[in-house]
């Protein structure tokens, strides 16, 4: 060895530059094979787990400027952020896999309401806006993450392996936001006499959309070995939820379901009326000045 | 609870090379718990660290401003007692 210093530093790292360096692309490495499966229900996949991930984002960005702490506002940014790294991932998958000359910003922002597959809870307004707070918020991050954390956990064993790599990924990040959830319901719960009315309603709201979770859908049929059945992952999500809801001293939220119309619901492009307003906002830029780029 | 009843906590990261943990700022939190994670996503967002450290900053005992001199004007003469006297290589990182 020419430089006794050399094993301090990784290869290709900036040697003084004290703090971040060495970033990796996530799916570096990653085979693109297609696998031997219905295209049309691989895109419509992709695009479930892309638009969970896109629209709840976009609903995590409005608390923006908005949270009731400096630090909270960089949490949720955070979290945003990382569902944003995953919409992007899955979007540009189904993209691949469509084969229409369609990118992940034409599906992203060219898409109509009801081309958009995810499930409702994602989409619904749990504050800032009037239809919540910072405990319906709290509450609708609690139950995404212990649904979606379970989702992954199996979906790192799928046969597409690019969905396998977005899901090993996507694992650690989901593990944090569950975590941070769970912390804000015990300290909310154990808070005061407000606060836990707050994550009581909260919850009570959001409970409403979680039977649509666990729905299997004829996409997710159509796919084994690739997708996962979400109705494998109601038993560890009850189990997690009854845990952080025992340790915070609340009961589980006995709320009316929110039921499919006519059948259909988020997945089949049936969505709630938030829905219109979160696109209007989400796509208007990209619509109004097609192909802008700065 | 009101705003200005979170307590100011210190943060010391430390990077992945075995440095030491380096205070990087400071945040508000209501808990130790807390701001540990506040710290992760405020201080580490661009790789930064392998290691938090948090403390309450009012755990903290500084010297102060007005001991400047008896403190440290003593040990400004004291050259002898810096390595100067040695060649650097210019490849010898975090010196």
């Amino acid at each position: 060895m020419d430089n006794a210093y050399d094993g301090l530093t990784d290869a290709g790292e900036e040697k003084h530059w004290a703090f971040g360096t060495g970033f990796t692309d996530a799916l570096t490495g990653v085979g693109r094979d297609i696998p031997a499966v219905d295209r049309e229900a691989l895109t419509a996949y992709c695009l479930m787990l892309g638009d969970d991930a896109l629209v709840y984002s976009q609903r995590l960005a409005e608390w923006c400027s908005r949270a009731p702490e400096l630090e909270e506002d960089v949490a949720l940014a955070n979290i945003a952020l990382d569902l944003l790294g995953q919409a992007r991932l899955l979007l540009s998958r189904a993209a691949e896999v469509e084969d229409a000359g369609r990118d992940e910003d034409a599906l992203a922002y060219l898409r109509d309401e009801r081309a958009f597959r995810n499930v409702r809870l994602a989409e619904i307004d749990c504050g800032p806006g009037p239809g919540g707070d910072f405990g319906t918020t709290i509450a609708r991050l609690l139950v995404f993450s212990t649904w979606r954390l379970a989702l992954f956990q199996r979906l790192a064993g799928s046969a597409d392996p690019v969905l396998a790599a977005v899901a090993a990924k996507g694992v650690k990040e989901l593990a944090y936001h569950r975590d941070h959830a769970a912390q804000w319901v015990l300290r909310l719960a154990g808070g005061t006499e407000y606060s836990r009315e707050r994550i009581v309603e909260g919850l009570a709201k959001v409970w409403a959309f979680t039977d649509e979770l666990f729905a299997t859908h004829p996409v997710e049929a159509a796919l084994p070995g690739v997708a996962v059945d979400p109705a494998e992952l109601r038993a560890e999500f009850d189990q997690v939820i009854g845990t952080v809801l025992t340790a915070a001293g609340l009961d589980l939220p006995e709320t009316r379901q929110v039921a499919p119309l006519a059948g259909q619901s988020g997945r089949d492009g049936i969505h709630t009326e938030a829905m219109g307003f979160l696109l209007a906002e989400m796509q208007h830029i990209a619509r109004s000045m097609p192909g802008a780029v700065w | 609870m009101t705003r200005s009843s979170w307590p100011l906590y210190e943060v010391f990261v430390r990077g992945k090379r075995g440095l030491n943990h380096v205070h990087v700022g400071s945040l508000h939190a209501p808990d130790d718990e807390m701001a540990l994670r506040n710290a992760r996503d405020l201080y580490t967002r661009r790789n930064e660290g392998v290691s938090i450290w948090v403390v309450k900053a009012e755990s903290i005992t500084a010297s102060s401003p007005d001991e400047k001199d008896p403190f440290f004007a003593p040990s400004g003469d004291k050259v002898y007692r810096h390595p100067t006297f040695y060649a650097i290589p210019e490849d010898v990182p975090h010196l």
